[in-house]
């Protein structure tokens, strides 16, 4: 069994996200191949790059099955940034790819003049369980607009128009912005969402 | 509201943080990881690493450099020096690296831009842009600022977007380390050019050239001594940005 398994999605940032589970006090594996994936408690699914060529990378490797399973299982689960929008049906991004599809929607570009948004925007987070209204970092140029996800509890963000910031249920967070990277409010997101996928 | 960022560069020299006025005469100010977690503390909304030593040496150290600084931080880290291809840039993307970026290689390979773009996306590609005034515009300079290159630098970084960069690192050589203030032509001749978020740098030695950068175009910016020195904290630049009007995180 592993306990937290991080999955390898590609190369950027997985150093980072590592780092800060750490930190919190968690003991984490990367995870390649589905088998693992299959054995790890609690899922994070780390991403950067496009849409498009994340799905298929995940899918050559027999991955998103084994995701799809895990997430409709409601089993604890992180994901952030591509990773996050990978959960939805499609995107702008990459037309004609297939998401994950376990979220409705679809992303879109961003309607801002400066693009990709990369820096610190302040979400609003009235009515969540595990993030917290305040200044998160954001790389995207691509996003969810801000709408009504059923059960999931959703955060917001302006940039040019309303996105979704964040999105939660159960033992389950899905983030544009990056909480490993979002200093001391990020790690407090980690440490209240690891507490809950540990409880359960 | 997207906040505008400061960030504290280290130019790290052998495992160092060095100083230097237009990149010469280099001189120690501390520990990197030490440095990096107090700049945090103060506010920094990123950090800079950018190993002016070599461009050819010292892999592993910077290697260890990266990995030790991203232990200390939470908070975004962009590592430059020597980055030549995909494959150094994954080095030190692995070694804890958010973003990369790159200068000389990009200029002599314009082609390693998209070739980065598409394997880690466009938010970890910065181009690092040392410009130059020349005769009624800047030219692009690179190896640390000692050779010419003849492109201007407000058609170089439009190139560069549309090759893939998702951030400009934009230098003034002239300013770099003379704390005379940014040079606001640049960036707003910049500014003019591209979509990207770009990052003041060169000159800085006080909230009031901050405050100005931001006027001119600027999205974020980038300042080494007056950190190093005591001169300012990240903190005071921030609540001198905010008085002025300005959205910071605090």
């Amino acid at each position: 069994m592993i306990e937290v398994g991080v999955v390898r999605t590609g190369t950027a940032n997985l150093a980072s996200v590592l780092a800060a589970l750490r930190r919190i006090g968690c003991a984490c594996s990367v995870v390649e191949r589905p088998d693992d994936l299959v054995k790890s408690r609690v899922v994070v699914l780390p991403g950067v790059g496009a849409f498009g060529q994340a799905m298929e990378g995940m899918r050559e490797r027999g991955l998103v099955d084994a995701l799809r399973l895990h997430f409709s299982e409601g089993k604890p689960a992180l994901a952030i940034c591509l990773g996050m929008q990978v959960l939805f049906e499609s995107s702008e991004e990459s037309p004609g790819v297939v998401g994950m599809g376990l979220l409705p929607g679809s992303v879109v570009r961003i309607d801002s003049a400066i693009l990709p948004q990369i820096g610190w925007n302040r979400i609003d987070a009235t009515g969540c369980a595990f993030q917290k209204s305040g200044h998160a970092y954001f790389a995207n140029t691509f996003a969810v607009p801000h709408g009504e996800f059923g059960d999931w509890k959703v955060s917001q963000f302006e940039y040019g128009r309303s996105y979704v910031a964040g999105i939660e249920r159960g033992a389950q967070l899905a983030c544009q912005f990056h909480p490993e990277l979002s200093g001391q409010l990020g790690l407090d997101m980690l440490t209240c969402w690891m507490a809950e996928a540990r409880s359960c | 509201m997207l906040t505008k960022r400061v960030i504290p560069c280290l130019d790290v020299d052998a495992g160092r943080v060095v100083k230097g006025v237009r990149f010469q005469n280099l001189r120690d100010a501390g520990d990197p990881a030490e440095l990096a977690a107090q700049y945090e503390r103060q506010g920094a909304d990123e950090i800079v690493l950018l190993d002016v030593s070599a461009t050819n040496e010292g892999r592993r150290a910077r290697r260890d450099v990266v990995a030790k600084v991203r232990e200390a931080i939470a908070i975004p880290l962009t590592v430059g020096g020597g980055i030549r291809d995909v494959e150094s840039a994954r080095e030190v993307l692995e070694a804890g690296a958010d973003k990369v970026s790159v200068n000389t290689a990009a200029v002599e390979f314009p082609e390693m831009l998209r070739e980065m773009h598409d394997h880690f996306g466009a938010q970890c590609v910065v181009l690092a842009l040392d410009a130059a005034r020349v005769d009624g515009g800047w030219e692009v300079m690179t190896h640390s600022g000692t050779k010419r290159t003849g492109l201007r630098a407000a058609e170089w970084a439009k190139q560069a977007e549309e090759l893939g960069a998702g951030e400009i690192l934009l230098t003034s050589w002239d300013r770099d380390g003379t704390r005379s203030g940014y040079d606001l032509d640049l960036i707003s001749n910049v500014r003019a050019q591209v979509r990207l978020p770009i990052i003041a740098s060169g000159g800085a030695a006080g909230p009031e050239h901050m405050i100005e950068a931001y006027r001119a175009g600027a999205d974020a910016v980038l300042a080494a001594s007056i950190f190093h020195d005591g001169d300012y904290s990240v903190e005071d630049i921030k609540r001198a940005m905010q008085s002025s009007g300005l959205e910071v995180r605090l």
